[in-house]
C-alpha cells in the first residue's frame, strides 16, 4: 500500500518537474496556428474583413471570434480551406460566389486627386497628381479600397470576363440523369 | 527498323474512304470576307498591325507575335480590312475573340516577300528559326504550338532524331495522307531543314500501315537521304501522340511533365515540315492549309487547300452542302477533335478537318452506371486509372484525381470510346485538367499580390525610417549648441 502511494507520487512528481521544464525550455512562441492560417489568407492586407490585415485576422480566427467567412477576396475557396483547418462546419450553399473582380478607372471622371495610389495595397494603380491614373490588372486584386476612396465615382468594379485562354469544359451532368 | 509496342489503345474504324482517295483540291472560290482571330496558336495572342479600311497585299504581316511564345498572322490574299473586332471563336466555348476581317478584291497581288534562303543546309539555324518564326508557322497537326519556339529545343538539349508525324491516327481525317502523297519531296525538304535547324543527326518518318501508298512516296522521295528513314507503325489509336509515336520509335517513355525533347527526340507534324519548306526556300508564310471536310452529313466530301479565315460554312458549301443537319459539328477529328459553336467560325492554322456527322455517327447514348469491368485500365495508354480518376472528379475531389495522375492524361478519348457503360470519362478529365489549371492562376495570382503588399509595406516601412531619421537629425541641428 506504501509503496504503491509512494511509487506513483515519485512519478507525479518527476513527470510534473519534466513538464515544467518542457514548458519553460520548449515553448513556442505565438499559435502557431495562427501562422497557418495567415498562410491560407490572400495576404494582401486589403482590410476587407474588419481586421488591419491578414495576421491580425488570423489570430481572430484562431481565437475563433472571426467566422471562417470573413474575407471576401478568398471567397468560397479560402473559406472552404479555413474551415478545414479549423475543424468547424460551414454552410456555405448561401455564399453567393460573384467571382473576381478587377478595379477599372473612368479616365473621363479621374481627376488625379492620388487617392486611390495611396490606398492600393499592391501598387496595382499607376498616375500622377492631376494626372489621370489607371489600373494595372494583373496586380489588381479587387479588394475595393480605391472604389470605396474614389471621391469622383470613377472607379468601377469589373468582373474578369471568361476569355478562350481561360474557359474549360464544365463538369459533367450527373449522371444517370438521362436515363429517367 | 525494329518498332517497340504502346500501351493499350484502340481500334476505331478508319473511315477515311471518303476522302482518302480524293486529291486536294485548291480552287476553293475566295470567300467574300476571310476572319483571322489573332490567337491561332497556343501562347500570347499576336497584336494587330492593321487598321480597318487599310489595303493589304497576300502575304502581307496583319499581327506580329508578342512575348516567346506567340505566332505571327498574315494576309491570305490582298483585299482591305473591313473590320478588327470581337467575334465568335472556333472554340467550344463560342466565346469571342479579337478577329481581323478581310474582304478579299479578287486581284491575290503577292506583297513583297522575304528573300529564300538560297542554301539553308548552309545557314545559321537561328536564320531558320527566325525565318520559320516570321511566317507564322504552328504545329499543324492541332496542337498549334509555335513551331520556331519548338526547332530552339536544339540549343538547350541534345537531340538525336527529328520525328516526323505522318500517324493520321484520327479516323476521317486523311489531310496528311494527302499532303505525303502529293508533295512528298516538299516534306522530306521541310524535315531537312527542320533537323538541320534542331541539330538532330537522324530523321525518322513515321506513318499509320493503312497509308500505304504515303508510305510508298514518302520512301521514294527520301531514297536520296540516307539520314532519312520512312517507317511504318502499327495502326493504333493514338499512334500520333507525340510521346506514343516516340515511345514506338525509341522504346523509352517519356517521363510525367517532361517533353520528347528530353530524350532527345523531337516531333513535328508533316504538314508543319511543308510550311517550313515553303516559308525558307519561297519565303511564304503561312496563309493556307489542307482540311479534310468529311463526314457522313457532307454531300460532297474533299480535302481542301484553303485560306486561313475562310468561314466553314463557305467550305462545306463548297464540299456540296450538307445531306441534314449534323448532329455535331467538329474542328479536327472525332476522336480529340473539338465540337464548334456553328459554322460562322473560321478555319484556323490548326484546323486538320471539318466533319459533320450524323446521329448515327455520333452515338451518344444514355450514360448507364459503371460496372467497373476495368476496360478503360486496360487500354490507358497512358497506364492511368480512368475509372478511379473520373470516381474522384464525381465528388469534386480533384486533388485525389490529380494524385492518381489526371494530368498526365492526354485526352485521347480512348476510355470513352471503349465504356461499355457510355460514361463520358474524357470529358470528366478535360474538366478536371482545366479546374486544375484554373486552380493554379489562381494562386500564382495571389502568390503575386503577396509579393506586392509585402514589397510594399517594406517601402512604406523604409520611408517612415528616413523621415523619423530626418526628423532626428534635425531636432539634434537645431537644439542649441551646449
Amino acid at each position: 500500500m506504501l509503496l504503491a502511494v509512494g511509487s506513483v507520487a515519485v512519478m507525479g512528481v518527476t513527470l510534473g518537474v519534466l513538464l515544467g521544464a518542457a514548458a519553460r525550455y520548449l515553448a513556442v512562441e505565438g499559435n502557431p496556428l495562427e501562422a497557418e492560417l495567415q498562410s491560407l489568407l490572400p495576404g494582401s492586407q486589403c482590410g476587407q474583413c474588419g481586421f488591419v490585415g491578414c495576421a491580425q485576422a488570423a489570430a481572430a480566427l484562431a481565437k475563433g471570434e472571426a467566422p471562417v467567412t470573413l474575407c471576401p477576396p478568398g471567397g468560397k475557396a479560402v473559406a472552404e480551406k479555413l474551415a478545414a483547418k479549423l475543424g468547424v462546419t460551414v454552410d456555405l450553399s448561401e455564399h453567393e460566389e460573384k467571382g473576381p473582380h478587377t478595379a477599372f478607372i473612368n479616365e473621363a471622371l479621374c481627376i488625379g486627386c492620388l487617392r486611390c495610389i495611396q490606398e492600393c495595397s499592391t501598387d496595382a494603380i499607376v498616375g500622377a497628381n492631376k494626372q489621370m491614373h489607371t489600373v494595372i490588372s494583373e496586380a489588381c486584386h479587387g479588394c475595393e479600397k480605391c472604389f470605396k476612396i474614389c471621391p469622383t465615382e470613377a472607379i468601377v468594379m469589373r468582373p474578369v470576363l471568361v476569355s478562350v485562354g481561360t474557359w474549360h469544359w464544365q463538369k459533367p451532368m450527373p449522371e444517370h440523369a438521362t436515363q429517367h | 527498323m525494329k518498332l517497340f509496342p504502346i500501351r493499350g489503345g484502340i481500334h476505331p474504324a478508319y473511315r477515311k474512304q471518303a476522302t482518302a482517295e480524293k486529291a486536294i483540291v485548291a480552287l476553293l472560290p475566295l470567300p467574300a470576307r476571310l476572319y483571322l482571330p489573332l490567337q491561332q496558336h497556343m501562347g500570347a495572342a499576336a497584336e494587330a498591325l492593321v487598321q480597318p479600311g487599310d489595303r493589304v497585299k497576300k502575304g502581307q504581316l496583319l499581327g506580329r507575335g508578342v512575348g516567346p511564345v506567340s505566332a505571327a498572322v498574315h494576309a491570305p490574299t490582298s483585299g482591305r480590312i473591313a473590320q478588327v473586332a470581337e467575334l465568335t471563336a472556333p472554340h467550344p466555348s463560342g466565346l469571342p475573340q479579337l478577329t481581323i476581317v478581310l474582304e478579299p478584291d479578287g486581284q491575290d497581288e503577292w506583297a513583297e516577300l522575304a528573300p529564300p534562303i538560297a542554301d539553308p543546309f548552309a545557314a545559321d539555324p537561328k536564320a531558320i528559326k527566325e525565318r520559320v518564326a516570321q511566317a507564322g508557322i504552328v504545329g499543324m497537326g492541332g496542337a498549334t504550338f509555335p513551331s520556331s519556339v519548338k526547332l530552339d529545343l536544339g540549343t538547350r538539349l541534345k537531340l538525336e532524331i527529328l520525328l516526323l508525324n505522318g500517324a493520321e491516327c484520327e479516323p476521317y481525317l486523311t489531310c496528311d495522307d494527302r499532303v505525303m502523297r502529293e508533295h512528298p519531296s516538299e516534306v522530306i525538304d521541310g524535315a531537312r531543314i527542320m533537323a538541320h535547324a534542331l541539330g538532330a543527326p537522324r530523321i525518322v518518318i513515321a506513318i499509320e500501315r493503312n497509308k500505304p501508298q504515303a508510305l510508298d512516296a514518302m520512301r521514294l522521295a527520301a531514297s536520296a537521304f540516307p539520314a532519312i528513314e520512312v517507317v511504318d507503325v502499327p495502326v493504333q489509336y493514338p499512334m500520333g501522340s507525340e510521346r506514343h509515336l516516340t515511345q514506338a520509335i525509341t522504346g523509352q517513355e517519356t517521363p510525367a511533365r517532361k517533353l520528347t525533347a528530353d530524350l532527345g527526340v523531337v516531333v513535328h507534324n508533316v504538314a508543319t515540315a511543308r510550311a517550313v519548306h515553303h516559308a525558307v526556300r519561297f519565303g511564304r508564310p503561312l496563309l493556307s492549309r489542307v482540311v479534310t471536310v468529311s463526314g457522313g452529313a457532307v454531300k460532297e466530301p474533299k480535302n481542301v487547300e484553303a485560306p486561313l479565315g475562310t468561314p466553314v460554312a463557305d467550305l462545306i458549301d463548297f464540299c456540296g452542302g450538307l445531306s441534314e443537319t449534323p448532329k455535331r459539328l467538329v474542328s479536327g477529328g472525332p476522336m480529340m477533335g473539338q465540337p464548334l459553336p456553328s459554322s460562322e467560325v473560321p478555319v484556323v492554322k490548326g484546323t486538320s478537318g471539318i466533319l459533320a456527322l450524323t446521329t448515327a455517327e455520333a452515338n451518344e447514348r444514355p450514360t448507364q452506371p459503371c460496372i467497373r469491368c476495368g476496360t478503360c485500365v486496360t487500354i490507358c495508354p497512358c497506364g492511368l486509372v480512368p475509372v478511379e480518376m473520373a470516381a474522384h472528379i464525381r465528388k469534386d475531389d480533384l486533388d485525389g484525381a490529380a494524385a492518381w495522375g489526371v494530368m498526365d492524361c492526354v485526352s485521347c478519348g480512348s476510355c470513352s470510346y471503349i465504356c461499355p457503360s457510355y460514361i463520358p470519362l474524357v470529358h470528366y478529365f478535360n474538366y478536371a485538367k482545366g479546374r486544375i489549371t484554373a486552380q493554379d492562376r489562381e494562386r500564382r495570382k495571389q502568390d503575386e499580390v503577396k509579393r506586392l503588399a509585402e514589397a510594399r509595406a517594406a517601402r512604406l516601412e523604409k520611408q517612415a525610417q528616413a523621415k523619423r531619421e530626418a526628423a532626428a537629425r534635425k531636432a539634434q541641428a537645431e537644439s542649441p549648441a551646449p
